[in-house]
């Protein structure tokens, strides 16, 4: 809490987006995912953590909105070590958790930097939501919205906030397509339309190194956080 | 004294954590004590007096400058189950980030310095209203509506109930918390003059039993 620091010309940042730690150390970079139900967030930060967690001293803080199975999912796969993931209870309204009042995850992420920090990256997974979802700034420095292609092609058309503005767009489950019948060209062009330079990632976790490309994107944002 | 800095402070939306916690009220929907608006206005009623009552003279006494870690001392000697005590601690941290975001003071960066892992909410609640430039009368009345708008605003998420009957038992409700604030102050002040034992120390047996249990649930919506 640097109420002293000195603060740009708009006013003081929220003390929470402060890069620093209170012992002057630069904090974690903290990456948002959000989406919606089933569309792949927690597979995809398992992924991200199996791919990162050699290079990068990683942790999770998850939204669960009634129970604590995306935590747990993320044990049983033991992505991490136990101390590296958190869960964030609700109150059944995930999007508040993660925008309107982010006090509860900021503590979670303030938690993990004391008990196994210094972190380089926190991924906070948001609990299952609406295509309006998205993080605050002042909880995260970066999102990724995860959608899928079995959720409807017509997402990225629709737009809404996560889609529109969300750092990286991930359309999830690419090698469902053929089998629900939607139209990958489609997606890939509605989400270019959507998003102008904003980049937009097609995957399939189940091919060979399936979360390569955000994981790439993932470095990319932690070299220049660190830059 | 700003009004306004009142309705900034009392407003459901502080961001201070308050969403994610429903008083008790999940339990008691689970119990089947809350069934629908006459039974979740009997809930709030027996909150207000009980816990509402402690929680406004912890606010009160906090906000008329009493030492506020005697006085989180004395919310941990209030407050029997661990449960309750760890709720009431974090949401005290969640808030003291919102206060020193809102009304920084010397008080709020003591407090904080001294409880890292927070103090009683109501203590923070008080020291924030210091802060705020409010009073003790106003520190009371956050905490006797907080102590019934959030068991409402839970019930109507989990029993559907309609919004229109849960605002119904609120303003049902209001002056009887008026009368609650006024004894939280005046028992505020009798603690100034002969210690903090002249605090409240109402409690609803259930209300800390039901936490117990709510806090080992596997499935739940709401931390509390």
């Amino acid at each position: 809490m640097h109420l002293d620091h000195t603060h740009s010309h708009d006013g003081p940042p929220a003390v929470s987006a402060d890069a620093h730690r209170p012992d002057g150390r630069r904090r974690a970079l903290r990456i948002g995912l959000g989406g919606p139900v089933g569309s792949g967030k927690t597979a995809t930060v398992a992924a991200l953590c199996r791919a990162l967690r050699d290079e990068l001293s990683l942790a999770v803080v998850t939204n669960d909105i009634y129970t604590r199975e995306d935590a747990e999912f993320l044990l049983r796969e033991a992505v991490l070590p136990p101390e590296r993931i958190t869960a964030v209870e609700t109150g059944a309204c995930p999007h508040t958790a993660i925008r309107d009042d982010i006090s509860a995850n900021l503590e979670a992420v303030e938690d993990l930097e004391d008990a196994v920090g210094p972190l380089d990256l926190i991924l906070v997974e948001s609990g299952g939501d609406n295509l309006t979802a998205t993080f605050s700034k002042g909880l995260v420095d970066a999102q990724i919205f995860v959608i899928d292609v079995a959720g409807g092609d017509d997402i990225p058309r629709k737009g809404g906030p996560g889609v529109t503005t969300a750092d990286l767009l991930v359309v999830n489950k690419t090698d469902l397509a053929p089998y629900v019948g939607s139209d990958l060209g489609r997606m890939a062009a509605d989400a270019k339309a959507q998003r102008a330079e904003l980049p937009v990632v097609l995957q399939s976790l189940r091919a060979e190194d399936g979360v390569g490309e955000v994981a790439a994107w993932v470095r990319g944002r932690f070299a220049a956080w660190t830059a | 004294m700003s009004r306004t800095a009142l309705l900034v402070l009392a407003d459901g939306r502080f961001p201070a954590g308050g969403h994610a916690h429903s008083g008790g009220a999940e339990a008691a929907v689970k119990a089947g004590r809350i069934t629908g608006a006459g039974s979740l206005e009997e809930f709030c009623r027996g909150r207000l007096h009980t816990a509402g009552l402690v929680a406004a003279s912890l606010a009160a006494a906090a906000a008329l400058g009493l030492d506020p870690v005697e006085l989180d001392r004395a919310a941990d000697a209030r407050t029997p189950s661990p449960a309750l005590r760890n709720a009431s601690r974090r949401l005290g941290r969640q808030l003291m980030r919102a206060a020193r975001a809102a009304w920084p003071s010397g008080e709020l960066d003591a407090l904080a310095g001294e409880f890292p892992k927070g103090a009683h909410q109501p203590v923070v609640l008080g020291l924030t209203a210091r802060a705020a430039g409010l009073g003790p009368e106003d520190a009371a009345h956050c905490c006797a509506y907080e102590s019934v708008s959030g068991p409402a605003g839970a019930t109507v998420r989990l029993l559907s109930l309609d919004p229109f009957d849960a605002t119904r038992v609120l303003a049902r409700l209001a002056p009887e918390a008026d009368l609650v604030v006024r004894q939280a102050v005046d028992a505020a002040h009798r603690a100034a003059e002969e210690g903090i034992d002249a605090l409240p120390a109402a409690s609803a047996p259930l209300l800390e039993i039901d936490a117990q249990a709510h806090a080992a649930w596997a499935v739940r919506l709401f931390a509390s």
